[in-house]
Protein backbone atom coordinates (compact mmCIF):
# COMPACT_ATOMS: atom_id res chain seq x y z
CA UNK A 1 0.00 0.00 0.00
CA UNK A 2 2.35 2.67 1.30
CA UNK A 3 4.96 1.72 -1.31
CA UNK A 4 2.41 2.60 -4.01
CA UNK A 5 1.66 5.94 -2.38
CA UNK A 6 2.42 8.67 -4.91
CA UNK A 7 3.82 11.58 -2.91
CA UNK A 8 4.68 13.30 -6.16
CA UNK A 9 1.06 14.32 -6.83
CA UNK A 10 1.03 16.30 -3.58
CA UNK A 11 4.31 17.95 -4.45
CA UNK A 12 2.92 18.90 -7.84
CA UNK A 13 -0.33 20.31 -6.51
CA UNK A 14 0.33 21.79 -3.09
CA UNK A 15 0.72 25.35 -4.34
CA UNK A 16 -2.72 25.13 -5.97
CA UNK A 17 -4.23 23.40 -2.92
CA UNK A 18 -3.10 26.07 -0.49
CA UNK A 19 -3.03 29.21 -2.64
CA UNK A 20 -6.45 28.65 -4.25
CA UNK A 21 -8.11 26.15 -1.93
CA UNK A 22 -6.96 26.92 1.58
CA UNK A 23 -7.19 30.68 1.12
CA UNK A 24 -10.85 30.22 0.04
CA UNK A 25 -11.51 28.03 3.10
CA UNK A 26 -9.81 30.39 5.56
CA UNK A 27 -11.38 33.56 4.11
CA UNK A 28 -14.80 31.93 4.16
CA UNK A 29 -14.30 30.71 7.74
CA UNK A 30 -13.11 34.09 9.02
CA UNK A 31 -15.82 36.18 7.35
CA UNK A 32 -18.60 33.70 8.20
CA UNK A 33 -17.39 33.69 11.81
CA UNK A 34 -17.52 37.50 12.05
CA UNK A 35 -20.89 37.69 10.30
CA UNK A 36 -22.25 34.72 12.22
CA UNK A 37 -21.24 36.13 15.61
CA UNK A 38 -22.66 39.56 14.68
CA UNK A 39 -26.05 38.23 13.55
CA UNK A 40 -25.99 35.52 16.21
CA UNK A 41 -25.62 38.16 18.93
CA UNK A 42 -28.49 40.19 17.47
CA UNK A 43 -30.60 37.01 17.28
CA UNK A 44 -29.76 36.17 20.89
CA UNK A 45 -30.81 39.66 22.00
CA UNK A 46 -34.02 39.26 19.99
CA UNK A 47 -34.71 35.84 21.54
CA UNK A 48 -34.31 37.32 25.02
CA UNK A 49 -36.30 40.42 24.14
CA UNK A 50 -39.42 41.33 26.09
CA UNK A 51 -41.14 42.11 22.75
CA UNK A 52 -42.81 38.73 22.31
CA UNK A 53 -43.27 38.64 18.49
CA UNK A 54 -39.58 39.50 18.04
CA UNK A 55 -38.58 36.71 20.43
CA UNK A 56 -40.81 34.20 18.60
CA UNK A 57 -39.49 35.23 15.21
CA UNK A 58 -35.86 34.85 16.29
CA UNK A 59 -36.63 31.58 18.09
CA UNK A 60 -38.41 30.22 15.01
CA UNK A 61 -35.48 31.12 12.76
CA UNK A 62 -32.92 29.53 15.08
CA UNK A 63 -34.93 26.34 15.51
CA UNK A 64 -35.55 26.08 11.78
CA UNK A 65 -31.85 26.36 10.96
CA UNK A 66 -30.91 23.91 13.70
CA UNK A 67 -33.40 21.32 12.44
CA UNK A 68 -32.13 21.24 8.86
CA UNK A 69 -29.04 19.52 7.45
CA UNK A 70 -26.35 22.00 6.40
CA UNK A 71 -26.20 20.42 2.93
CA UNK A 72 -29.89 21.22 2.36
CA UNK A 73 -29.38 24.79 3.61
CA UNK A 74 -26.42 25.19 1.22
CA UNK A 75 -28.65 24.12 -1.68
CA UNK A 76 -31.46 26.45 -0.52
CA UNK A 77 -29.26 29.53 -0.45
CA UNK A 78 -27.38 28.54 -3.59
CA UNK A 79 -30.63 28.78 -5.56
CA UNK A 80 -32.43 31.39 -3.47
CA UNK A 81 -29.76 34.10 -3.26
CA UNK A 82 -29.55 34.76 -7.03
CA UNK A 83 -33.35 35.25 -7.04
CA UNK A 84 -33.22 37.68 -4.13
CA UNK A 85 -30.23 39.48 -5.64
CA UNK A 86 -32.03 39.77 -8.98
CA UNK A 87 -35.12 41.15 -7.28
CA UNK A 88 -33.01 43.56 -5.24
CA UNK A 89 -31.28 44.89 -8.35
CA UNK A 90 -34.60 45.13 -10.16
CA UNK A 91 -33.29 42.89 -12.93
CA UNK A 92 -36.47 40.83 -13.05
CA UNK A 93 -34.43 37.65 -13.34
CA UNK A 94 -32.02 35.75 -11.09
CA UNK A 95 -28.50 37.20 -11.15
CA UNK A 96 -25.49 34.90 -10.54
CA UNK A 97 -23.36 35.93 -7.55
CA UNK A 98 -20.73 33.19 -7.60
CA UNK A 99 -19.94 30.29 -5.32
CA UNK A 100 -17.93 32.30 -2.78
CA UNK A 101 -20.62 34.86 -1.95
CA UNK A 102 -23.30 32.20 -2.01
CA UNK A 103 -21.28 30.14 0.47
CA UNK A 104 -20.50 33.19 2.59
CA UNK A 105 -24.18 34.13 2.93
CA UNK A 106 -25.12 30.50 3.64
CA UNK A 107 -22.56 29.98 6.38
CA UNK A 108 -23.18 33.39 7.94
CA UNK A 109 -26.93 32.78 8.17
CA UNK A 110 -26.59 29.11 9.19
CA UNK A 111 -23.89 29.60 11.82
CA UNK A 112 -25.71 32.66 13.20
CA UNK A 113 -28.28 30.23 14.60
CA UNK A 114 -25.58 28.23 16.42
CA UNK A 115 -23.68 31.33 17.61
CA UNK A 116 -27.04 32.70 18.79
CA UNK A 117 -27.52 29.81 21.18
CA UNK A 118 -23.99 30.29 22.55
CA UNK A 119 -24.48 34.03 23.02
CA UNK A 120 -27.87 33.45 24.60
CA UNK A 121 -26.25 31.19 27.20
CA UNK A 122 -23.55 33.84 27.67
CA UNK A 123 -26.03 36.67 28.19
CA UNK A 124 -28.10 34.53 30.55
CA UNK A 125 -25.00 33.77 32.63
CA UNK A 126 -24.70 37.48 33.58
CA UNK A 127 -26.46 38.30 36.89
CA UNK A 128 -29.64 40.35 36.47
CA UNK A 129 -28.34 42.94 38.90
CA UNK A 130 -25.83 44.07 36.25
CA UNK A 131 -28.68 45.07 33.93
CA UNK A 132 -30.54 46.81 36.74
CA UNK A 133 -27.35 48.66 37.69
CA UNK A 134 -27.06 49.83 34.09
CA UNK A 135 -30.62 51.11 34.02
CA UNK A 136 -30.17 52.72 37.44
CA UNK A 137 -27.19 54.64 36.04
CA UNK A 138 -29.48 55.98 33.32
CA UNK A 139 -28.12 53.86 30.44
CA UNK A 140 -30.62 52.75 27.80
CA UNK A 141 -30.99 49.17 26.49
CA UNK A 142 -28.29 49.41 23.81
CA UNK A 143 -25.76 51.04 26.12
CA UNK A 144 -26.45 48.51 28.90
CA UNK A 145 -26.00 45.67 26.44
CA UNK A 146 -23.01 47.15 24.64
CA UNK A 147 -21.07 48.42 27.65
CA UNK A 148 -21.99 45.97 30.42
CA UNK A 149 -23.64 42.70 29.39
CA UNK A 150 -22.13 41.77 26.02
CA UNK A 151 -18.44 42.34 26.91
CA UNK A 152 -18.80 39.97 29.86
CA UNK A 153 -20.87 37.49 27.84
CA UNK A 154 -18.23 37.45 25.09
CA UNK A 155 -15.42 36.81 27.52
CA UNK A 156 -17.28 34.00 29.28
CA UNK A 157 -18.23 32.36 26.00
CA UNK A 158 -14.97 32.94 24.10
CA UNK A 159 -13.80 29.28 24.23
CA UNK A 160 -17.22 28.02 23.12
CA UNK A 161 -17.40 30.58 20.30
CA UNK A 162 -13.94 29.52 19.11
CA UNK A 163 -14.83 25.82 19.32
CA UNK A 164 -17.88 26.53 17.17
CA UNK A 165 -15.56 28.32 14.72
CA UNK A 166 -13.43 25.17 14.43
CA UNK A 167 -16.63 23.27 13.59
CA UNK A 168 -17.39 25.99 11.03
CA UNK A 169 -13.91 25.58 9.56
CA UNK A 170 -14.58 21.85 9.08
CA UNK A 171 -18.09 22.45 7.76
CA UNK A 172 -16.90 24.77 5.00
CA UNK A 173 -15.66 21.62 3.24
CA UNK A 174 -19.34 20.95 2.39
CA UNK A 175 -19.22 23.68 -0.27
CA UNK A 176 -18.05 20.71 -2.35
CA UNK A 177 -21.76 20.15 -3.12
CA UNK A 178 -21.95 23.44 -5.04
CA UNK A 179 -18.60 22.70 -6.75
CA UNK A 180 -16.76 25.56 -5.05
CA UNK A 181 -12.97 25.27 -4.94
CA UNK A 182 -12.23 25.32 -1.24
CA UNK A 183 -9.31 23.24 0.10
CA UNK A 184 -11.28 20.00 -0.12
CA UNK A 185 -12.81 20.95 -3.47
CA UNK A 186 -9.32 21.63 -4.83
CA UNK A 187 -8.06 18.29 -3.46
CA UNK A 188 -11.04 16.52 -5.08
CA UNK A 189 -10.34 18.21 -8.42
CA UNK A 190 -6.68 17.15 -8.40
CA UNK A 191 -7.70 13.67 -7.24
CA UNK A 192 -10.03 13.22 -10.20
CA UNK A 193 -7.75 14.88 -12.74
CA UNK A 194 -4.70 12.74 -11.89
CA UNK A 195 -6.70 9.73 -10.64
CA UNK A 196 -4.91 9.90 -7.28
CA UNK A 197 -7.93 9.49 -4.98
CA UNK A 198 -6.16 7.67 -2.14
CA UNK A 199 -3.28 10.15 -1.94
CA UNK A 200 -5.31 13.35 -2.21
CA UNK A 201 -8.11 12.43 0.20
CA UNK A 202 -5.64 11.10 2.76
CA UNK A 203 -3.59 14.28 2.42
CA UNK A 204 -6.72 16.45 2.82
CA UNK A 205 -7.68 14.51 5.96
CA UNK A 206 -4.20 14.98 7.44
CA UNK A 207 -4.20 18.72 6.74
CA UNK A 208 -7.66 19.21 8.26
CA UNK A 209 -6.66 17.13 11.26
CA UNK A 210 -3.47 19.09 11.91
CA UNK A 211 -5.22 22.47 11.69
CA UNK A 212 -8.31 21.51 13.72
CA UNK A 213 -6.31 19.68 16.35
CA UNK A 214 -3.86 22.56 16.63
CA UNK A 215 -6.63 25.13 16.98
CA UNK A 216 -8.58 23.10 19.54
CA UNK A 217 -5.40 22.69 21.62
CA UNK A 218 -5.02 26.48 21.55
CA UNK A 219 -8.65 26.89 22.63
CA UNK A 220 -8.12 24.45 25.51
CA UNK A 221 -5.07 26.46 26.55
CA UNK A 222 -7.07 29.69 26.42
CA UNK A 223 -9.86 28.10 28.43
CA UNK A 224 -7.56 27.32 31.36
CA UNK A 225 -6.07 30.84 31.21
CA UNK A 226 -9.49 32.48 31.26
CA UNK A 227 -10.53 30.19 34.10
CA UNK A 228 -7.59 31.43 36.21
CA UNK A 229 -8.40 35.11 35.58
CA UNK A 230 -11.95 34.67 36.89
CA UNK B 1 -39.55 37.43 -7.26
CA UNK B 2 -41.18 36.09 -10.40
CA UNK B 3 -41.01 32.39 -9.69
CA UNK B 4 -43.77 30.18 -11.03
CA UNK B 5 -44.81 27.97 -8.17
CA UNK B 6 -46.20 24.60 -9.15
CA UNK B 7 -46.91 22.42 -6.16
CA UNK B 8 -48.70 19.94 -8.44
CA UNK B 9 -45.21 18.75 -9.46
CA UNK B 10 -45.11 16.64 -6.29
CA UNK B 11 -47.91 14.46 -7.64
CA UNK B 12 -46.40 14.08 -11.10
CA UNK B 13 -44.41 10.92 -11.95
CA UNK B 14 -40.63 11.09 -11.61
CA UNK B 15 -38.55 10.04 -14.66
CA UNK B 16 -37.28 6.85 -12.99
CA UNK B 17 -40.81 5.46 -13.17
CA UNK B 18 -41.09 4.49 -9.50
CA UNK B 19 -44.09 6.75 -8.81
CA UNK B 20 -44.74 10.38 -8.02
CA UNK B 21 -42.07 12.84 -6.90
CA UNK B 22 -43.62 12.85 -3.44
CA UNK B 23 -43.24 9.07 -3.26
CA UNK B 24 -39.67 9.47 -4.51
CA UNK B 25 -38.89 11.86 -1.63
CA UNK B 26 -40.59 9.64 0.97
CA UNK B 27 -38.44 6.69 -0.15
CA UNK B 28 -35.51 9.08 0.33
CA UNK B 29 -36.66 9.66 3.90
CA UNK B 30 -36.66 5.87 4.31
CA UNK B 31 -32.99 5.74 3.25
CA UNK B 32 -32.17 8.68 5.53
CA UNK B 33 -33.72 6.90 8.50
CA UNK B 34 -32.22 3.50 7.64
CA UNK B 35 -28.76 5.07 7.32
CA UNK B 36 -29.16 7.10 10.50
CA UNK B 37 -30.50 4.20 12.58
CA UNK B 38 -27.81 1.76 11.41
CA UNK B 39 -25.12 4.34 12.12
CA UNK B 40 -26.74 5.06 15.49
CA UNK B 41 -26.43 1.41 16.54
CA UNK B 42 -22.70 1.45 15.74
CA UNK B 43 -22.27 4.85 17.42
CA UNK B 44 -23.99 3.75 20.63
CA UNK B 45 -22.05 0.50 20.87
CA UNK B 46 -18.60 2.01 20.26
CA UNK B 47 -19.37 5.29 22.02
CA UNK B 48 -20.52 3.57 25.21
CA UNK B 49 -17.36 1.45 25.34
CA UNK B 50 -14.91 4.25 24.49
CA UNK B 51 -16.64 6.73 26.78
CA UNK B 52 -16.53 4.27 29.68
CA UNK B 53 -12.89 3.37 29.06
CA UNK B 54 -11.92 7.06 29.15
CA UNK B 55 -13.08 7.30 32.77
CA UNK B 56 -11.12 4.28 34.03
CA UNK B 57 -7.96 4.75 36.12
CA UNK B 58 -5.80 3.03 33.47
CA UNK B 59 -3.67 5.81 31.98
CA UNK B 60 -2.90 4.13 28.66
CA UNK B 61 -6.48 3.10 28.05
CA UNK B 62 -7.56 6.71 28.63
CA UNK B 63 -4.88 8.00 26.24
CA UNK B 64 -5.93 5.52 23.57
CA UNK B 65 -9.57 6.57 23.99
CA UNK B 66 -8.63 10.25 23.77
CA UNK B 67 -6.63 9.61 20.59
CA UNK B 68 -9.62 7.83 19.04
CA UNK B 69 -11.88 10.78 19.87
CA UNK B 70 -9.45 13.41 18.56
CA UNK B 71 -8.92 11.46 15.35
CA UNK B 72 -12.58 11.40 14.37
CA UNK B 73 -13.42 14.83 15.74
CA UNK B 74 -10.83 16.82 13.84
CA UNK B 75 -11.50 15.63 10.29
CA UNK B 76 -14.56 17.04 8.45
CA UNK B 77 -17.40 14.60 7.88
CA UNK B 78 -17.30 14.85 4.08
CA UNK B 79 -13.56 14.03 4.11
CA UNK B 80 -14.25 10.98 6.30
CA UNK B 81 -17.07 10.01 3.93
CA UNK B 82 -14.67 10.10 0.96
CA UNK B 83 -12.06 8.14 2.92
CA UNK B 84 -14.58 5.36 3.62
CA UNK B 85 -15.87 5.33 0.06
CA UNK B 86 -12.73 5.83 -2.05
CA UNK B 87 -9.74 5.08 0.17
CA UNK B 88 -10.59 2.28 2.63
CA UNK B 89 -11.62 -0.25 -0.07
CA UNK B 90 -8.19 0.30 -1.70
CA UNK B 91 -6.36 -0.33 1.58
CA UNK B 92 -8.27 -3.51 2.42
CA UNK B 93 -7.12 -6.92 1.11
CA UNK B 94 -7.91 -6.96 -2.59
CA UNK B 95 -10.71 -9.53 -2.45
CA UNK B 96 -12.62 -7.72 0.31
CA UNK B 97 -12.10 -4.30 -1.28
CA UNK B 98 -13.40 -5.49 -4.63
CA UNK B 99 -16.39 -7.15 -2.96
CA UNK B 100 -17.35 -3.83 -1.35
CA UNK B 101 -16.88 -1.88 -4.56
CA UNK B 102 -18.93 -4.38 -6.58
CA UNK B 103 -21.98 -4.47 -4.33
CA UNK B 104 -25.20 -3.49 -6.16
CA UNK B 105 -25.77 0.32 -6.23
CA UNK B 106 -27.45 1.57 -3.10
CA UNK B 107 -25.51 -0.86 -0.87
CA UNK B 108 -22.04 0.03 -2.15
CA UNK B 109 -22.76 3.60 -0.95
CA UNK B 110 -24.87 2.61 2.04
CA UNK B 111 -22.18 0.53 3.76
CA UNK B 112 -19.42 3.19 3.68
CA UNK B 113 -21.96 5.87 4.67
CA UNK B 114 -23.11 3.86 7.69
CA UNK B 115 -19.56 3.07 8.79
CA UNK B 116 -18.54 6.72 8.40
CA UNK B 117 -21.52 8.17 10.25
CA UNK B 118 -21.34 5.45 12.90
CA UNK B 119 -17.73 6.14 13.83
CA UNK B 120 -18.10 9.90 13.42
CA UNK B 121 -21.03 9.89 15.85
CA UNK B 122 -19.44 7.37 18.21
CA UNK B 123 -16.93 9.97 19.43
CA UNK B 124 -19.76 12.37 20.26
CA UNK B 125 -21.57 9.59 22.14
CA UNK B 126 -18.29 8.77 23.89
CA UNK B 127 -17.99 12.40 25.04
CA UNK B 128 -21.52 12.36 26.43
CA UNK B 129 -21.07 9.00 28.18
CA UNK B 130 -17.80 10.17 29.71
CA UNK B 131 -19.45 13.39 30.90
CA UNK B 132 -22.35 11.37 32.29
CA UNK B 133 -20.07 9.07 34.31
CA UNK B 134 -17.98 12.01 35.55
CA UNK B 135 -21.14 13.84 36.64
CA UNK B 136 -21.81 11.10 39.21
CA UNK B 137 -20.45 11.84 42.65
CA UNK B 138 -17.07 10.23 43.32
CA UNK B 139 -18.56 8.50 46.33
CA UNK B 140 -20.50 6.15 44.07
CA UNK B 141 -17.36 4.47 42.75
CA UNK B 142 -15.71 4.58 46.17
CA UNK B 143 -18.73 2.94 47.77
CA UNK B 144 -18.43 0.19 45.18
CA UNK B 145 -14.79 -0.34 46.09
CA UNK B 146 -15.62 -0.26 49.82
CA UNK B 147 -18.22 -2.96 49.27
CA UNK B 148 -15.52 -5.15 47.75
CA UNK B 149 -16.66 -4.83 44.15
CA UNK B 150 -14.02 -5.04 41.45
CA UNK B 151 -13.61 -2.08 39.09
CA UNK B 152 -15.67 -3.87 36.43
CA UNK B 153 -18.39 -4.69 38.95
CA UNK B 154 -18.73 -1.16 40.26
CA UNK B 155 -19.05 0.09 36.67
CA UNK B 156 -21.58 -2.63 35.91
CA UNK B 157 -23.75 -2.26 39.01
CA UNK B 158 -23.22 1.30 40.27
CA UNK B 159 -21.89 3.74 37.68
CA UNK B 160 -23.17 2.71 34.25
CA UNK B 161 -26.85 2.15 35.13
CA UNK B 162 -27.03 5.71 36.47
CA UNK B 163 -24.86 7.27 33.76
CA UNK B 164 -26.87 5.83 30.88
CA UNK B 165 -30.07 7.27 32.28
CA UNK B 166 -28.43 10.66 32.75
CA UNK B 167 -26.98 10.90 29.22
CA UNK B 168 -30.25 10.11 27.46
CA UNK B 169 -31.36 13.75 26.91
CA UNK B 170 -28.05 14.87 25.33
CA UNK B 171 -28.10 11.71 23.21
CA UNK B 172 -31.43 12.83 21.72
CA UNK B 173 -29.74 15.80 20.10
CA UNK B 174 -26.93 13.53 18.89
CA UNK B 175 -29.51 11.27 17.24
CA UNK B 176 -30.99 14.29 15.46
CA UNK B 177 -27.46 15.14 14.34
CA UNK B 178 -27.05 11.69 12.74
CA UNK B 179 -30.27 12.19 10.81
CA UNK B 180 -29.06 15.58 9.59
CA UNK B 181 -25.49 14.41 8.95
CA UNK B 182 -26.70 11.48 6.84
CA UNK B 183 -27.37 14.06 4.11
CA UNK B 184 -23.60 14.25 3.56
CA UNK B 185 -23.88 10.72 2.11
CA UNK B 186 -25.31 12.28 -1.05
CA UNK B 187 -21.73 13.27 -1.93
CA UNK B 188 -20.87 9.59 -2.46
CA UNK B 189 -24.10 9.01 -4.37
CA UNK B 190 -26.50 7.68 -1.75
CA UNK B 191 -29.95 8.95 -2.73
CA UNK B 192 -31.30 9.85 0.69
CA UNK B 193 -33.77 12.67 1.29
CA UNK B 194 -31.55 15.67 0.46
CA UNK B 195 -29.98 13.79 -2.45
CA UNK B 196 -33.41 13.03 -3.86
CA UNK B 197 -34.58 16.63 -3.43
CA UNK B 198 -31.48 17.68 -5.39
CA UNK B 199 -32.22 15.04 -8.06
CA UNK B 200 -35.85 16.15 -8.25
CA UNK B 201 -34.67 19.73 -8.76
CA UNK B 202 -32.46 18.58 -11.64
CA UNK B 203 -35.18 16.50 -13.31
CA UNK B 204 -38.07 18.93 -12.92
CA UNK B 205 -36.33 22.35 -12.62
CA UNK B 206 -38.72 23.01 -9.72
CA UNK B 207 -36.01 24.17 -7.31
CA UNK B 208 -38.00 25.58 -4.45
CA UNK B 209 -40.82 23.02 -4.44
CA UNK B 210 -38.23 20.25 -4.18
CA UNK B 211 -36.28 21.84 -1.32
CA UNK B 212 -39.41 23.07 0.46
CA UNK B 213 -40.84 19.54 0.41
CA UNK B 214 -37.58 18.13 1.81
CA UNK B 215 -37.52 20.87 4.47
CA UNK B 216 -41.04 20.02 5.61
CA UNK B 217 -40.22 16.30 5.74
CA UNK B 218 -37.10 17.00 7.85
CA UNK B 219 -39.09 19.21 10.23
CA UNK B 220 -41.80 16.57 10.68
CA UNK B 221 -39.15 13.90 11.29
CA UNK B 222 -37.52 16.09 13.92
CA UNK B 223 -40.86 16.64 15.60
CA UNK B 224 -41.54 12.90 15.80
CA UNK B 225 -38.06 12.17 17.18
CA UNK B 226 -38.36 14.92 19.80
CA UNK B 227 -41.76 13.72 20.98
CA UNK B 228 -40.70 10.07 21.10
CA UNK B 229 -37.50 10.85 22.98
CA UNK B 230 -39.33 13.10 25.43
CA UNK B 231 -41.63 10.19 26.31
CA UNK B 232 -38.62 7.91 26.73
CA UNK B 233 -36.81 10.49 28.85
CA UNK B 234 -39.77 10.75 31.22
CA UNK B 235 -39.65 7.01 31.61
CA UNK B 236 -35.97 6.64 32.45
CA UNK B 237 -35.43 9.88 34.38
CA UNK B 238 -33.46 9.34 37.59
CA UNK B 239 -35.78 10.36 40.45
CA UNK B 240 -34.37 13.19 42.55
CA UNK B 241 -32.02 14.66 39.94
CA UNK B 242 -32.85 18.02 38.36
CA UNK B 243 -31.87 16.75 34.89
CA UNK B 244 -28.58 16.31 33.15
CA UNK B 245 -27.41 19.38 31.32
CA UNK B 246 -26.75 18.95 27.63
CA UNK B 247 -23.76 20.64 26.09
CA UNK B 248 -24.60 22.92 23.18
CA UNK B 249 -22.79 23.29 19.89
CA UNK B 250 -21.88 21.00 17.04
CA UNK B 251 -24.07 19.74 14.22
Amino acid sequence: MIENFDFDVIQRSWVYLFKDGMSFTLTLTALAMLGGIFFGTLLAMARLSSIKPLAWLAGGYVNLMRSLPLVLVIFWFFFLVPYLYGALMGAGKPLPIGAFYSALITFTMFEAAYYCEIMRAGIQSIPRGQVWAGYALGLNYWLTMGKIVLPQAFRNMLPVLLTQTIILFQDTSLVYVISATDFFGAAAKVANRDYRLVEMYTFAAVVYFVISFGLSSLVKNLQTRIAIIR
Amino acid sequence: MNYNWNWGILLQPEPGGTGTYLHYLIVGLGWTLLTALSAWVIALAIGAVVGTLRTTPHKWVVRLGNAYVELFRNVPLIVQMFLWFFVIPELLPKGLGDWIKQMPPPWSQFLPAVMCLGLFTSVRVAEQVKAGIQSLSRGQGMAGTALGLTLAQSYRYALLPQAFRIVLPPLTSEFMNVIKNSSVALTIGLLELTGRARAMQEFSFKVFEAFAAATVIYLLTNLVVVLAMRALERKVRVPGLISASASAGGH
